[in-house]
Formats: structure tokens, sequence, C-alpha cells
């Protein structure tokens, strides 16, 4: 091989590379400016109403932060330090409870053979199909059927309730492990749940990591059941999403703005966190375990 | 193929009318070979158990019937009955003359039909039950017939962790299930078929079986429902189309930017994009909406560059709104397309590009040749999954434009509005609950028709086939 080619080819990887690193960066930044304004205008001084600049025009100032825990009251009708602790309460609940139901079935329909599995296959996945929110309102009246509307116990169930549809992911990673460790224990004289509870449990920690992670997330994002759950008044019992939603609705966008960034701040970092340990068992949920991130 | 797929839907059917008939006949038979104590279970359920001393076994069928029979009498049967008449009096004040009007209290449509819906599904619940307690009072004869030893509580209870075990773990799941899924949405299907809309609320008023009326009324040429509809739904499609490719094009060439050979810190990059689909969507999109406010620091940018002298209508004109809640999309969906596609072509056999390369192809032709065609294969199920994603894709255009800008042409929606943000409103603003319904069963039609393509072609569902 001639030497004049194989330089050509260099020169046209490093050309290449550095274009490449130069569209990276500006993607990067595209991707990052509204990260980066929610950062800088929550702790910007002086924001009345939608800021219409980058760059904070009065300086910066903790005093957002300081003011969604110190305000927190009946006087603002904010309660940030609260909504945060309901929020937890219901997303730990609620995470041990559809952990516990989600691996249950994905166990029950990956490893045994029952009459009616099939036909629950198949009503999971149609039920799966409707639009989520479209039964919300029904969702509703049964809770109020039984006194609990306004109350975070329904919250819980409403995140909950929903667990015997959300099986895929673990039922794929169950499908994975060979059957005939089950079958060695059997002869052994272990029972089903022996081996649900030796056996299986302790060789799937990712998948019940990854269940666990994705219920305790739940809570922290949504606010459509949230909004129908608690009533107008009911402020004390909503959670951080509903409450930092309600916080830029118009009434109050003028003097909470720059709140509003800060108590978003608080609430994405932990979920970014887990979001990003937790990126490939996201991945192969996704693709039903056929891909490897 | 395709006729195989027929066969297959109707053989379903068939296989499930031949099970129904096959209890039936079960029943029969073990009516005749059953001896006196296992047919008067028929009637008295669980006395086959207990006389043959299961007494747990038998109280819970017994007990069972007592409190079916019970509810039925009290409350079941005029809850059956209200579903067929949706109640009859209307509630209206009485005004007799020289004192306060009174309000009569009349019937509540919405109540009966729910607790109409519970009481059949506790019905259903209460015939298996009948089947179950009429085999076990068989299987009792028969074990004892054969002079074996029935068992006992402790035995059967032991039963539930190890063959029946199954039971044990889906029995919370199901019941949850049933009460927060199942119940609900039969509910609400059957809203569908009445007339429960803003102006049929009970208890005020009472509302009525319509049929297909609002279905008729949706799929109209006129009318402002059905002009509302149509434009929707055309927009819905327009909008899942093309935000499925964008992202999901755009999203490949990032994977293939970030995977590139010499390309550095690929974990950096690739937790740059993660970090903006991390954070809640509530967070980001709501941000968003300000940032492209009217008054917003985008156009208070471009305003202060002097690039526009008026501010750019970002999301108060149908046509930019629809642009922008597109390019908003990408920013929420090309890091999540990137994350799947990352995988992929890193599972591209090496031997397709060195094949291509001794060849000479070009990298555009290396992609459009091999890559694309690839990943296409492999993520067919993928896609359609994003395009039923994104018909649902309420959040993206609810936090952003809320549906609008609004139109009088449309009945409570505007131009950005998809079917699933529609259906909310129509649910959350003014309660037109049958419009609602009917929304979310074309909704469903259309992403299971979808998905039934889907799942039928990858490879887990015919996996799950052979697994039979």
């Amino acid at each position: 091989m001639s030497r004049q080619p194989f330089r050509h080819a260099r020169a046209r990887l490093v050309a290449g590379n550095a274009l490449a690193y130069v569209m990276l960066a500006v993607l990067c930044v595209i991707w990052l400016v509204p990260v980066a304004w929610l950062i800088i205008i929550s702790f910007s001084k002086g924001v009345a109403g939608i800021p219409n600049y980058f760059w904070p025009k009065y300086g910066f100032t903790l005093q957002n932060y300081v003011k969604l825990f110190r305000d927190s009251g009946a006087a603002s009708g904010f309660y940030f330090p609260r909504w945060f602790l309901n929020t937890l309460f219901v997303a730990v609940c609620s995470c041990a409870l559809t952990a516990v139901m989600t691996l249950s079935v994905a166990y029950a329909v990956s490893r045994m053979r029952f009459r009616l599995r099939k036909p629950y296959l198949n009503v999971a996945l149609i039920l799966g199909m409707f639009p989520g929110f479209m039964s919300m309102i029904a969702v509703y009246y049964i809770l109020k059927a039984v006194g609990l509307t306004n109350t975070l116990v329904a919250l819980i169930l409403v995140y909950s309730g929903g667990a015997g549809l959300g099986f895929y992911v673990a039922k794929g990673f169950f499908d994975a492990i060979p059957k005939e460790m089950d079958e060695a224990a059997m002869i052994d004289g272990a029972t089903r749940s022996q081996i649900f509870w030796r056996i299986t449990v302790p060789l799937s920690k990712p998948v019940i990591v990854y269940t666990i992670l994705t219920s305790f997330l739940a809570p922290w994002a949504d606010f459509i059941f949230v909004n129908m759950i608690m009533g107008p008044t009911a402020y004390k019992n909503y959670t951080v999403a509903l409450g930092l939603f309600r916080m830029i609705d118009r009434e109050h966008i003028t003097t909470y703005f720059s709140m509003f960034c800060a108590g978003a701040v608080l609430v994405s970092i932990p979920i970014v966190v887990l979001f990003i340990s937790m990126q490939r068992f996201y991945v192969e949920g996704i693709t039903g375990g056929s891909v490897k991130g | 193929m395709e006729e195989n797929r027929i066969v297959s839907r109707w053989s379903g059917l068939r296989r499930f009318f031949a099970a129904l008939s096959n209890q039936a006949n079960l029943l029969g038979r073990t009516f005749h070979d059953g001896d006196g104590r296992t047919r008067l279970s028929f009637v008295l359920m669980g006395f086959g158990n207990l006389a043959r001393g299961q007494v747990a076994k038998g109280l819970y069928y017994l007990l069972s019937e007592a409190v079916f029979v019970v509810y039925m009498v009290l409350f079941g049967a005029r809850s059956l009955a209200g579903i067929v008449t949706l109640g009859t009096k209307m509630q209206h004040i009485e005004a007799i003359p020289g004192q306060v009007p009174k309000v009569i209290r009349g019937d509540n449509s919405m109540l009966m039909l729910l607790y109409g819906v519970a009481t059949v599904l506790l019905v259903v619940w209460f015939i298996a039950t009948y089947f179950w307690n009429v085999s076990s009072a068989m299987q009792a004869q028969r074990t004892v017939e054969k002079g074996e030893v029935l068992p006992g509580l402790r035995t059967e209870a032991r039963e539930y962790l190890d063959a029946k075990f199954h039971v044990t773990l889906m029995i919370l799941p199901v019941a949850g299930l049933v009460l927060f899924t199942v119940l609900p949405l039969l509910f609400m299907i059957l809203i569908a078929f009445t007339n429960y809309d803003s102006s049929h609320q009970p208890p005020g008023s009472l509302f009525h079986w319509t049929g297909l009326y609002t279905f008729k009324a949706l799929f109209s040429n006129s009318g402002v429902l059905g002009n509302t509809f149509w434009p929707v739904l055309g927009w819905t499609i327009t909008w899942a189309v093309i935000a499925t490719a964008s992202n999901y094009v755009l999203g490949m060439l990032l994977a293939i930017l970030i995977n590139r050979k010499g390309v550095r810190f690929k974990g950096l990059w690739r937790t740059v994009f993660v970090t903006s689909i991390a954070i809640p969507q509530f967070v980001s999109l709501l941000l968003m909406r300000n940032m492209l406010d009217d008054f917003g620091p985008i156009n208070g940018v471009l305003q202060h560059l002097g690039l526009t002298s008026k501010f750019l209508p970002f999301l108060t004109n149908a046509t930019f709104a629809r642009l922008s809640v597109l390019v908003v999309n990408l920013w929420v969906g090309i890091p999540y397309s990137m994350l799947i596609t990352s995988g992929i072509l890193l599972s591209i056999p090496k031997e397709l590009y060195e094949a291509a390369a001794i060849d000479g192809a070009s990298p555009f032709r290396m992609w459009t040749k091999i890559i694309l065609p690839y990943v296409v294969f492999v993520t067919g199920p993928y896609l359609i999954t994003q395009f039923i994603g994104n018909i649902n894709n309420f959040n993206v255009i609810y936090l952003l434009t809320g549906g609008g800008p609004n139109t009088v042409t449309y009945y409570q929606a505007g131009k950005t509005d998809l079917l699933v943000t529609w259906l909310y409103k129509l649910t959350v603003n003014t309660r037109d609950y049958s419009y609602a319904s009917a929304i979310g069963i074309c909704v469903f039609i259309i992403s299971a028709v979808l998905s039934l393509i889907a799942y039928r072609n990858t490879k887990s569902y015919k996996k799950e086939e052979t697994f039979q």
C-alpha cells in the first residue's frame, strides 16, 4: 500500500471527526438550553411573570429556594415541603405494592402454565390499548363511592391498581431464566413458592430494581390523576407535580415563576439521577430485551 | 398467511364456544354421575364438601351463595334492572303554595349504571364460583369412592403455594385490575352508547340509552361534532406520522454520530441527551411553553437581535403552533430513539460493513443500503409502538399548547388537539362523557388494529405460540 491514499484517508477521518464533534456540541447546546434556563431562572432575582431574557437582569439569589420552604403555608396556598413528602410517601407505598404485584403476575404468566393464562395475556393486551385516562372519571366515582377522594391512599391505589398490566419487561426477564433450574429444585421437593423466593427472586435483581424504580418515578410525573382525585381545595394533599403545575397557572405565574423553577430543579435532580442510572433497563424494556443498550 | 390469521381468529372463537358447551356438558354429566350429596351441591353450594368433612371449603361456597343471594335480593336485582332503564324518576322541584320549594330527588343514572356494571361483574364471579363448587363436590365424591383420604384444609392451603401458586400470585393484581381498570372501562364503554353529555348530567337530569347516536354524530359530515372529529383525526394521524418518522430518522442519525468510530466520550454525549428526557415532562414542557410564549425569552432574544420586529406567534397561530409542537417533540423524542437505535446499531454484524467497504461503497450508500434496511427490519414493531404512542401523546400537546389555538368551528377543541387531548378536555371541562367515550373507543380501534399487525409479526409473539 502506498502512503498517499493512506494519509488521504486519515485526513478525511480527522476532518469527519472534527465535524462530528462540532455537530454534537451544537446539538448538546440545543438540548441543554431549556435545562440551563430552568436552573438560571431558579437562581434569578426579581423575576416577574415570564422573563423575556435568558441571562438574569437583576443578579443571582438563593431566595427562590428559601421561599419555597419558608413561605409554605395557608397564606400562599403552597406547601412545597409537604407536597414533596406526600409524593415521597405515595411513591414509596405504590412502588412497593406495584413491584410485588408486577413481579407476581410476571412470574405466574412466565413460569407457570394454567388454563386462564393465555386469555389473561390477551385481555391484558386489549386493556392496555385503551387510552389510559379514558376511564378516569369512572375511577373517580368509584373512589368517591368509598369515600377516598382527596386522600393520598386513593393515589396509591390508582397508581398500583394497574400493576397487573405492566408485567412485560419482568416476564421477558423470567422467560430467559433456564427452566431446568426450576425442574431440578422441584425434584428436590421444593414448592413453587420456594422456587420463586429462593431461586427466581435472587436471580432477578436487575428487573426488580427496574420495576421498583419505574413505579417509584410515576407519582413524581403524573398530574392527570392527582388533579382528578384532589379537589380544588385539598392543597395539602397535592403531589409536587400538581403543586408545581398550579404554581404557573394564569393567576399565579407572575408571582411564582422563579419559585416554580426552583421547585422543578429540586424535583428533577433525584429523578434525573435515577433515570440515568437505569437507562440500560429502559432500553431493554422497550425493545423487549431483544436489544442490549 | 393472511388467511391463516383469519382462520385462527375464527378457531379461537369456536374454541371459546366449545369450552362453554363443554362446561354445560360437564354440569349435566356431574348431575348424572353424582350421588345425593353432590346433587344437593347444585342447590346448596358447598354441601358436597361439607357432608364429606371438608368444612372450610364447604363453608366458603355456602357463604358465597348466601352473600350473593342476600346481595341480589336487597340490591343486585334492582341494579340489574337499573342498567336497562337508567332511571325513570327525574329530580324535580315541588312547589307547594305557601311553603319553601322542595327538591325531590330522582334517580341517578350514572350511579345506576356504575352499580349495574359492578353487579354484572359480581354475577360473573358467582357463576364461576358455582362451577368450581360443582366440580369440587364431584371431585370429593370421586376421591371418597376410590377409597382415598380427602385432603384437609392444610393440604389444600399448601397447594396454593405449589401447584396453584399462580392463584396466590395473581389474586391481588387481578382484583386491582378489575376494580381500577376493567370496571371503569366497561362503564365508560357503555357510556358511549348513552346521551351522558353536558346537558344530561345526573343527579339533575337523567340520561338514556341512545344506541349508536353518539358515533353517528361524531362521524357525520355535518354538525359541529363531525366538523371537529374529522379535522382532529386528520391532524392526529398527520402528527403521528411526522412525529414518528422525524424522531426515528433524526434519532438514528444522532446515534450514528455518537457511535462513530473515533468519536470519544460516547457515554458523556449520551448522558447529556438522556438528561434532557429524564426531567419530568411537566417540567420541561411547561418550561418550553413559557420559552415559546409571545413575550417569552425566545421572542425576546429574536427581537433583541433584530431578527424580527414583532413577536412570532409560536403557540398562538395554528400553523406556527403545529410546527412548534412537532419541533419540541423532536427535543423530547430524539434522545429516546437515539437510545433505542444505539443498541441496534451496535448489533449490526461487522461483516456487513466490511463487505460494503471492500465493494467501495460510500458512507451515504452504506447508510441507505445497509444500515437503514437493517434497523427498520429490527425496529419494525418498535416503530408501530411509537406510532401508537404518538397517537396517544397527551403530554406534549396538552402541556405545550393545551390544544390551542382554539377555533370556533371546533367543539371544545383547538387546532393542535389530538383525539386524546380532546377526549380529556371533553371529560374535564364540559363533562361530555358520551362523546369522550366514543372518541376513546375510536382511539382504541386505531391502536388495536396497528398493534395486531405489530405483535403478530414480532418474534416474541411467534415464540409465545410455539411455547404452547
